[in-house]
């Protein structure tokens, strides 16, 4: 039981409010972290052990991923081709380009910035991941565009993915002010996804203040002309072309539809052993290493 | 939300709110009556004396929070209506099964007579659905997941409402480009769009559940209106009549009545009219010589002013039914003036029923049938009289 309140305690480490539905799902009930701490030496009863594998099984189910590098293989939905082919690398003229914008930028030609794609392969292999994981989590996800030529396609892949999106007026205090917009007991995103971190008015949006403000972790899509600073994890990229927008509707939706059903494999599977085990009637068996996961 | 009067909580007095003027459900004040209720609980029979007396037992609804009016509050509520209904209907000594809402009203200004002069401010035992207001139903499960996946901008219904109709345009804009490469564009038609108008602000409120603003609004109907401009197929049809609303034809609201017979066989109709205090009911006969007969007096008699007469005369001049018609009125109220306009009124709406309806339509557009709503203006204070001032002294 030692290493895995460990690395949960980590991701508790921030809001405890928010985390507090990771708690719910993750235990089968409040009182099994109590019983599993064998403080008193003695042989717990038979239901006891049935909680105890309850949250060994949820325990284990939430680790597992964090102990490989890039457990749901983000790495092959795209390479560097593919991001060239959707014209990913093509940013704003010169006169556009944000000073903090610079360290992302391969050149210049004609006047008009190419986007280091090197760079962004990267970028977007640790944000794809990053929402995988959080997917897998059972974590809110919503997808934040403020560019009304792509209102229609992002709805409809957030429909697809069964996540949320928000892509109309921002009003003032959604996140801030939630509890009173919305009710009291209302859950906030678990991250936010930005397709353009410009409003119509090429000011930051709102949200990515908000979401810093209210330690809501935001992947965002940046372009040369939009400021990096406040998003988690930036992908610098083209975000003007309608293919770029849709490849990148694609990257993610797939993501989290690959994580989801990860996640709903690796319960059935968990919960197989789980049963073979009980039939078995071996309690103090060692749990033996899940296979590797492929997808 | 655990009180520890709950058990003392009476089903009776539970929902016998006062309701006070800051809201309907958001005082429930700590009866100092005793009473005795028998309870049956789960088979068996227990009396329970009941009487909330302390101050510290009441539970201010108010800052309980959104947690009480969920689904399962108000069937409680509901049952524990049900069951105190049939207990009153025992006590007043009548038939549960029959006791209407109007015995349970007499029976609490019986049992609870209030001295109190606001009648909002006495005792009621209402259905819970009159008394909490309608709410939104929870919007999210119990893992805190919300259930539209437009939750978060704040008017889910709406933008959905929006995102759909914008698919549908996209996808008509599709058709209409493979069926242009084929050369099979329909011709529009709008005869479906004459006599019926956009749903009106409040109206698309009300359909959604929730606030709009004045733009959104126009946003919705540019949208629709944009849907139109496509070759629509019969779903977007039928779509789109779900936003429309038949607009009333004005001139074809007047209700001829047909014409009745009396003893004798001689048909008549009869009719009412009014001008400023006067009310005349007036009865006209099919054959006749232009006899007229006022309150059973003779019109020269009654109204000795020619201007008066001319009133009377001008529905049937107008008809060209001068000496047509027998007319007998009874007129009661106002003045000369005001009775005569009155007596003509009536005859018009009388005379509908004789005359064909391009002659009815000639009438509305003459003003016959209108009635004249110009009443006395009334004095206000500070001037001699409705409109006239006192006179205005430089110094």
């Amino acid at each position: 039981m030692a290493l895995a309140p460990a690395p949960l305690a980590l991701l508790r480490a921030g809001n405890l409010s928010r985390f507090h539905w990771l708690d719910f799902l993750g235990k089968a009930s409040p009182w099994t972290s109590q019983h599993s701490l064998r403080m008193y030496g003695s042989v717990p009863a038979a239901g006891i052990v049935q909680q105890e594998d309850n949250s060994d099984l949820s325990d284990k189910i939430l680790t597992e991923p964090l102990k490989h590098s890039d457990f749901f293989n983000v790495k092959e939905l795209f390479s560097l081709k593919t991001l060239f082919d959707a014209r990913v690398h093509l940013g704003h003229k010169k006169g556009c380009r944000h000073r903090f914008m610079e360290p992302y930028i391969f050149g210049t030609r004609l006047e008009q910035d190419i986007i280091d794609l090197d760079q962004t392969v990267r970028h977007l292999q640790l944000a794809l991941n990053f929402t995988a994981h959080l997917a897998y989590r059972k974590g809110i996800i919503l997808f934040v565009s403020r560019n009304r030529q792509f209102t229609h396609l992002i709805e409809k892949m957030a429909v697809d993915c069964g996540e949320y999106a928000h892509t109309r007026y921002f009003k003032g205090g959604l996140l801030t002010n939630a509890p009173v917009q919305f009710g009291p007991q209302v859950r906030l995103p678990d991250l936010i996804i930005f397709f353009h971190t410009l409003n119509n008015v090429f000011e930051p949006h709102v949200a990515v203040r908000d979401a810093a403000k209210m330690n809501i972790p935001t992947v965002g899509i940046v372009d040369t002309n939009c400021n990096p600073c406040l998003i988690t994890y930036p992908i610098p990229g083209n975000d003007d072309s309608p293919d770029s927008i849709k490849l990148f509707c694609h990257l993610f939706g797939t993501t989290i539809k690959r994580a989801k059903a990860k996640r709903k494999q690796m319960e059935f599977l968990y919960s197989q052993q789980n049963k073979q085990r009980a039939k078995t009637g071996d309690t103090y068996q060692q749990q033996p290493g899940p296979p590797q996961l492929e997808t | 939300m655990a009180a520890p009067w709950a058990p003392f909580a009476a089903t009776f007095t539970n929902f016998l709110f006062i309701r006070g003027r800051s809201g309907l459900a958001r005082s429930r004040v700590a009866w100092k009556a005793a009473a005795t209720e028998r309870r049956t609980v789960a088979g068996t029979q227990v009396l329970r004396l009941i009487h909330t007396t302390s101050p510290t037992q009441k539970k201010n609804v108010a800052t309980s929070g959104r947690e009480e009016c969920t689904v399962a509050f108000i069937k409680k509520q509901i049952e524990e209506f049900n069951i105190g209904k049939r207990h009153l209907a025992n006590m007043m000594g009548e038939d549960p099964e029959t006791f209407t809402q109007e015995d349970i009203d007499r029976a609490i200004t019986y049992l609870f007579p209030s001295g109190l002069f606001e009648k909002r401010a006495r005792p009621i035992m209402k259905h819970p659905d009159d008394i909490f207001p309608k709410r939104r139903a929870l919007q999210w499960g119990e893992d805190g997941r919300p259930f539209h996946f437009l939750f978060y901008t704040g008017k889910p219904s709406y933008y959905s409402l929006m995102h759909e109709v914008y698919g549908m345009i996209v996808d008509l804009d599709k058709c209409s480009d493979h069926l242009r490469a084929k050369g099979l564009l329909p011709q529009k038609k709008n005869q479906d769009l004459i006599g019926s108008r956009w749903l009106i602000k409040e109206e698309l409120e009300e359909m959604l559940v929730e606030k709009l603003s004045d733009q959104d609004h126009m946003r919705f109907i540019q949208l629709l209106e944009r849907l139109l401009t496509l070759p629509c197929g019969s779903t977007e049809e039928e779509y789109i009549h779900k936003f429309r609303r038949a607009i009333p034809v004005q001139s074809k609201t007047k209700l001829i009545e047909p014409l009745q017979y009396d003893e004798q066989g001689m048909a008549y109709s009869s009719g009412e009219g009014k001008r400023k205090t006067a009310k005349a009911k007036v009865i006209v006969y099919e054959h006749g010589s232009g006899r007229i007969k006022v309150n059973g007096i003779d019109y020269l008699l009654y109204f000795p002013v020619t201007q008066d007469r001319e009133q009377l005369m001008f529905p049937f001049h107008f008809l060209d039914r001068l000496g047509k018609h027998d007319m007998d009125c009874t007129v009661s109220g106002g003045g000369r003036s005001a009775q005569a306009g009155a007596i003509r009124l009536a005859t018009a709406n009388a005379l509908c029923s004789f005359v064909s309806e391009d002659e009815v339509e000639w009438l509305r557009q003459a003003g016959l049938l209108t009635t004249d709503p110009r009443v006395k203006e009334r004095k206000k204070p500070g001037q001699e009289g409705a409109r006239r001032k006192f006179t205005w002294k430089k110094r």
